[in-house]
């Protein structure tokens, strides 16, 4: 690399206030990014991660977290001595930050074209018409069509990968030296992803900014590091070129995140010949459609859906936001009612069978939703919330929590977790107790609706394997929704793979993945990040 | 079948919260303590006012007509005998202790407060309830409502007091009425936020019944919000309250409430000040310190709300 670093972190500390888990959110951290260089800083939740972003930024809370030590030098100059009026004229000129979630970075009441405009009216002196040139000009930069009409448009008529290109214009339209950017695909589908990846690493090379790219993402790193820094419980383990941490990785722990990521080649399964334990024929939602007053747009969110899971086997739906996967799901768990079509569950047809005659259905379908942090009653005891269903079909307490003990012991917790309560344990747990909670009920089918996407990748790996585990001890039809295609060539047997509402294939997972027939679903297998890399072939 | 997997990972603490801590920070707020401390003073002068000195507050004595405050004169006791008495606020145009008649007012006023908050938030936490879960009764219970709230709470509590013979059932009866819509509106939308949860979705997947459903997983999430809109509807219903009594439509005037007082020292008020001025004091300070008590309430209850 070459001459001075763009930003320079040297020893920076970072202290929690009193109470947390530990004394520091970042401890002892030195890094740099030079120009014309992408830094990705990688690690886990609660790694310290964007923390050192946000120091970098000067945009930690107040009084809340403190710098202790260390130097930030931007260019030479340390932005933790820098006064809050100097903060201000850096950011924007010299750095610029691009975050996770488009929808909220942008104000919904202001034009498009108004929230670039505004970098360049407080920090520029130019009239308005060079203004409206220069973010014009920005706007063509980052492939956006017809900037010139989009310029007046507001964030909720765009798409959210779109407004995560507009967040990037208005990041880079006064040429700042450094870009940080926190998570900055993780809220957008595959697709969208490689784009914005593609436009950031070429808005990059263009213009020699050096980049500070934060993710947990290992695809992500592989698709767009020079160098890699691994951050664990604030401190740095291991840093270097990007080739030789992916390949060679030193440390044990940077050695443990790389096998955890879930390889995208699939083993070969044996197909599954158990009786088919749920089954849905012509299954369709509709959306919307004639109010009172008004004749409302409808949206067919599942159209003509047919599939079988058998016993003992686990079908995967995958698709991007909006596909109709997690329709599908919640109208088999009837916590919707599907539009037109059957399900049939051994003999019955649930599909439209009011709540009262539905409820000795409910405990064959059990659900493991995606948030750990939501699915459990925060206010009730996690015995409380497994024995529920229990008792709810007749079981007495006393049994209820025996069998709850067992499942929390098969889960791999130990069973005085039933006196507590959820906030006293991490995502991972909390998602194994939610599993626990769902197997308390006996189920025949268990639908896992993004149940491993909100988790860790080392977590990840220990919740799937549990739920290969379950699905082999009690026999269960699995029905495992995600958008992940790694998670899905690890634990499906059969995959289905919707677009817009509708199934545009489906196959064994080994013939989905090696050999996929629908254009789309070559397009979502071409977009998975890290693809040339080969994650997980040596686990 | 496999052998049970080791314990991986025992139930270790990730963010244990001591569950005392809301209730300490709320005895620390200095909102909570001053308003918490004149309410308490008000109900112990509405409860003790036979002990503190009082004569009978609808007894009249017309030789003592509109005497200022401090005025002195000897009246006769109930056993008959003749004692010297201060008149600490002065005597009304009828001649009645006002000092008495303010501190009885207290027990019309505060009863009316609570009695009304605790009707208004049980009847819409049910009607919210209802409206918040059952879909197809949403539209028909809220345009209700809607309705109620259209007419402005003092004209509907007139009208309703005008179909009743005036007293305290009826004013209570015509406070509740325009309170519920509000209470039902704040119930209804937690419900429809709740109901999102995948928590409650859990439930009904466990099979649990409606009706316990809301009780278990929805209700202990408007407790919170209900106390502090409870303390506010305390604070307006006194104030209606006196506002009825002082139109002349709320309870009979011969009981003693502030609205009365200041009904009656209306007429006289430019030269005889101190029939409105001691009641007003008292209502004023009443209805600071209740809504002083809601503030702090919500600051401590629902942090994310006092930041807004």
């Amino acid at each position: 690399m070459q001459g001075e670093p763009v930003l320079d972190i040297r020893s920076l500390t970072v202290r929690l206030p009193g109470g947390a888990d530990r004394m520091n959110a970042v401890e002892e951290v030195s890094l740099s990014v030079h120009r014309n260089e992408i830094v990705c800083i990688v690690g886990e939740s609660g790694s310290g991660k964007s923390v050192t972003a946000f120091t970098v930024m000067g945009l930690l809370p107040k009084g809340i977290l403190v710098p202790t030590g260390g130097e930030v030098l931007l260019e030479g100059e340390d932005v933790l001595k820098a006064t809050p009026q100097r903060l201000r004229d850096l950011r924007g000129t010299r750095m610029a930050m691009i975050f996770q979630e488009p929808m909220t970075a942008l104000n919904p009441v202001l034009t498009i074209g108004d929230q670039v405009d505004e970098v360049l009216r407080i920090h520029t002196q130019l009239g308005p018409r060079e203004r409206k040139a220069k973010v014009i000009d920005i706007m063509a930069s980052i492939r956006l069509p017809d900037p010139e009409r989009l310029f007046d448009a507001y964030p909720h008529q765009i798409s959210g990968g779109q407004r995560q290109r507009i967040m990037i214009a208005a990041a880079l339209v006064l040429d700042p030296a450094l870009l940080i950017a926190d998570e900055p695909t993780t809220a957008l589908d595959v697709t969208t992803q490689a784009q914005i990846l593609a436009l950031i690493k070429d808005l990059q090379r263009r213009r020699g900014t050096g980049v500070l790219f934060i993710t947990h993402d290992f695809g992500v790193v592989a698709e767009i590091a020079d160098r890699v820094v691994v951050m664990q419980n604030g401190r740095v383990v291991e840093q270097g070129p990007a080739e030789a941490v992916l390949r060679r990785p030193t440390q044990p722990y940077t050695r443990m995140l790389i096998e955890a990521v879930p390889s995208l080649e699939p083993k070969p399964r044996a197909a599954i010949a158990g009786p088919v334990a749920v089954e849905t024929v012509g299954l369709s939602k509709i959306y919307g459609g004639g109010g009172l007053f008004k004749k409302e747009r409808t949206v067919r969110a599942a159209d003509n859906v047919n599939l079988a899971v058998r016993r003992g086997e686990t079908l995967g739906i995958v698709g991007e936001s909006g596909s109709g996967k997690t329709t599908v799901a919640r109208c088999i768990a009837r916590l919707i009612a599907p539009s037109s079509g059957a399900i049939r569950l051994k003999d019955a047809d649930i599909a439209s069978l009011p709540e009262r005659r539905l409820r000795p259905y409910r405990r064959r379908i059990q659900v493991v939703f995606q948030d750990p942090y939501r699915s459990l009653n925060p206010r009730r005891t996690v015995g409380a919330s497994i024995i529920e269903g229990p008792m709810n079909f007749g079981l007495s307490e006393r049994d209820a929590l025996d069998r709850a003990r067992s499942l929390l012991r098969l889960v791999g917790l130990s069973p005085d977790a039933l006196e507590r309560y959820p906030h006293q344990f991490s995502g991972g747990q909390r998602q194994r107790i939610a599993i626990a909670r769902a197997l308390a009920m006996e189920p025949d089918v268990l639908i896992a609706d993004e149940a491993v996407s909100a988790l860790d990748v080392s977590v990840q790996a220990q919740v799937l394997d549990l739920l290969d585990d379950i699905k082999r001890r009690f026999d269960l039809a699995v029905l495992f929704i995600t958008h992940d295609l790694r998670v899905a060539a690890q634990i499906c047997d059969r995959i289905m793979v919707m677009e817009k509402g509708i199934v545009v294939e489906d196959g064994p997972t080994h013939r989905v993945f090696n050999a996929p027939e629908h254009p789309y679903t070559r397009a979502l297998l071409d977009a998975a990040p890290g693809r040339g890399f080969g994650f997980g072939k040596a686990a | 079948m496999s052998a049970e997997p080791a314990i991986l990972d025992t139930a270790r603490p990730v963010a244990a919260r001591p569950p005392s801590d809301a209730w300490r920070r709320l005895f620390r707020h200095p909102g909570v303590l001053v308003g918490g401390f004149i309410l308490l003073f008000m109900v112990i002068v509405g409860l003790c006012a036979p002990l503190l000195g009082t004569i009978d507050p609808s007894g009249i004595n017309p030789t003592v007509r509109n005497r200022l405050p401090g005025f002195e004169r000897t009246i006769r006791a109930d056993d008959g005998t003749e004692i010297p008495f201060t008149f600490r606020m002065g005597t009304d145009s009828l001649g009645r202790d006002v000092y008495s008649r303010v501190l009885y007012g207290a027990r019309v006023s505060i009863l009316v407060g609570v009695i009304v908050a605790v009707i208004s938030i049980v009847v819409g936490l049910v009607i919210g309830l209802i409206a918040g879960y059952v879909r197809w009764l949403d539209g028909i219970i809220m345009r209700f409502m809607d309705g109620l709230m259209a007419i402005p709470a003092i004209l509907l509590a007139i009208a309703l007091v005008s179909l009743f013979r005036a007293g305290l059932f009826s004013v209570i009866v015509a406070i509740v009425v325009p309170e519920i819509p509000r209470v039902v509106r704040l119930v209804r939308s937690i419900v429809l936020s709740v109901r999102e949860e995948p928590y409650v979705e859990a439930a009904i997947m466990a099979g649990t019944p409606t009706p316990k459903l809301l009780i278990r997983h929805v209700l202990p999430n408007t407790v919170a919000p209900l106390i502090v809109q409870g303390t506010f509807i305390c604070a307006s219903a006194i104030l209606i309250e006196a506002i009825l009594s002082f139109l002349g439509i709320g309870i009979p005037p011969e009981t003693p409430t502030w609205g009365n007082i200041m009904a009656e020292g209306r007429s006289l008020f430019r030269v005889f000040p101190h029939n409105i001025f001691y009641p007003g004091i008292f209502l004023a300070l009443t209805v600071l310190a209740v809504n002083m008590l809601g503030d702090g309430l919500r600051d401590t209850l629902d942090p994310k709300m006092a930041q807004r």
